[in-house]
């Protein structure tokens, strides 16, 4: 057998064993009948009570940080973001349900964490945040929060389109020493069990989330980075053009869902 | 920087059993994990978590280092008078945060 990969895909179980590394997917449900699910559907009753409630849910201390820098004045234009946007509830409250987007200057598209490092840069002369940094993070978690409860709605046509379908094809492109696809996890298996946890459907909707694992909030870039490593596979880097992409592709999946950030999953 | 949440109710009834939530940003380092060069990674946790209303102490508990990164924390008491309850946190290297709320009682 080869160490690539063994791929079985039975009736009752799929195994896939790579490199003394094993997954079992034990299938319960047919998925792809399911319907667009949040990941939130997919988590434990005790991590949903986490998420629900806003003094329970860790992920409401980096909104808290990122109110705090939206007044905040820095870089050479002595200004902060309020000084322009002013009060984020209304003109935050549709930035989180449409990114990423096509942008005519650079000629492709842009998520919300490069949006935001672009207002730094440009409106405010300041350094950009770095990625993954508890800034850009925080800024993210609180821009983003503000749609919580809208519905995913990303355009991915006209100029968009052409960066949709290099996403998509990442989306379903094997890759790594297990030679698997993000489709062969959330899409063909979404509702089975890997190893002890239930796969989900891959949204993003409640990005960045608090994972319990991490013990932080995290970015979708961060959770793309982990499930190409899960593979083997050599992962982007946060903010590569390769990630927007996919993450474009990944939130028209999930289109419609509510933005639930921070969400928490485990 | 705000890394401490407090909830109280705003008004409650004298005698009311009223619930108080928190939540504070702590790594919560247990001391049993190894770093990527094999070292302990040293203990850094919340050691203890005090209560006070109107400056006297109704809760407080000594943590371990099984409790979860940015802890959560609630407890019941029973309202007697207006004024404060403050949530005192502190770690392994002494640092105090603190976060207060006030509450009315009628
Ligand atoms: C000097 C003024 C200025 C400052 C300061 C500023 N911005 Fe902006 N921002 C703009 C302008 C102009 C736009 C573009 C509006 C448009 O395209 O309709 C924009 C757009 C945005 C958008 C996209 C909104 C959308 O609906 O697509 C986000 C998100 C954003 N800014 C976040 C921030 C954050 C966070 C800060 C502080 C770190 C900030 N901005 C500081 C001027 C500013
Ligand atoms: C070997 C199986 C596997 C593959 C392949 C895989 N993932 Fe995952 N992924 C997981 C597991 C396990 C989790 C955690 C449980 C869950 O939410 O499914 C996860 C979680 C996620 C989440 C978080 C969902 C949420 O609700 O927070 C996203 C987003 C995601 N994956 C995207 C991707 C993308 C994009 C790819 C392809 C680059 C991919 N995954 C490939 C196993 C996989």
């Amino acid at each position: 057998m080869k160490i690539r990969q063994l791929l079985l895909a039975l009736t009752g179980t799929i195994a896939v064993a790579g490199l003394g590394l094993g997954f079992v997917v034990s299938q319960t449900t047919s998925a792809k009948a399911e319907g667009i699910r949040s990941g939130y559907t997919y988590a434990t009753k005790e991590t949903q009570g986490l998420q629900d409630d806003e003094m329970s849910n860790p992920g409401y201390l980096w909104v808290d940080t990122g109110e705090d820098l939206w007044s905040k004045a820095e870089g050479d234009a002595g200004k902060s973001c309020n000084d322009c946007h002013g009060d984020a509830a209304d003109s935050m409250k549709k930035a989180g349900v449409s990114y990423p987007k096509y942008k005519d200057d650079i000629g492709k598209m842009q998520n919300i964490e490069q949006r935001i490092n672009q207002c730094r840069t440009d409106n405010m002369k300041a350094k950009a945040w770095k990625w993954e940094s508890n800034q850009l993070l925080s800024m993210t978690t609180y821009v983003r929060n503000q749609s919580t409860g809208m519905p995913v709605s990303v355009a991915v046509d006209g100029p968009a389109k052409p960066f949709f379908e290099k996403g998509k094809a990442f989306f379903n492109q094997r890759r790594g020493l297990l030679d698997m696809a993000c489709k062969h996890c959330h899409e063909d298996n979404a509702g089975n069990l890997i190893r002890a946890n239930v796969l989900s459907q891959g949204q993003i909707n409640g990005f960045p989330v608090y994972r319990l694992k991490w013990g932080k909030v995290g970015s979708s870039h961060r959770r793309f980075r982990g499930c190409n490593k899960q593979v083997r596979a050599k992962p982007f880097k946060n903010g590569s053009d390769e990630y927007v992409n996919l993450e474009l592709y990944v939130a028209w999946r999930g289109r419609g869902l509510p933005v639930e950030t921070p969400a928490v999953r485990n | 920087m705000a890394s401490a949440r407090l909830k109280v109710p705003k008004k409650a009834k004298k005698g009311d059993i009223i619930t108080v939530k928190s939540l504070i940003k702590h790594k919560m380092e247990t001391g049993q994990r190894k770093g990527k060069d094999g070292k302990p990674i040293p203990r850094m946790i919340i050691k203890n978590v005090t209560a006070t209303y109107n400056g006297a102490e109704v809760f407080s508990a000594d943590w371990a280092p099984a409790v979860s990164a940015n802890p959560f924390l609630s407890f019941k008491v029973r309202a007697t008078e207006s004024g404060t309850i403050e949530l005192k946190w502190t770690d392994d290297n002494g640092k105090v945060v603190s976060q207060s709320a006030k509450i009315t009682v009628q």
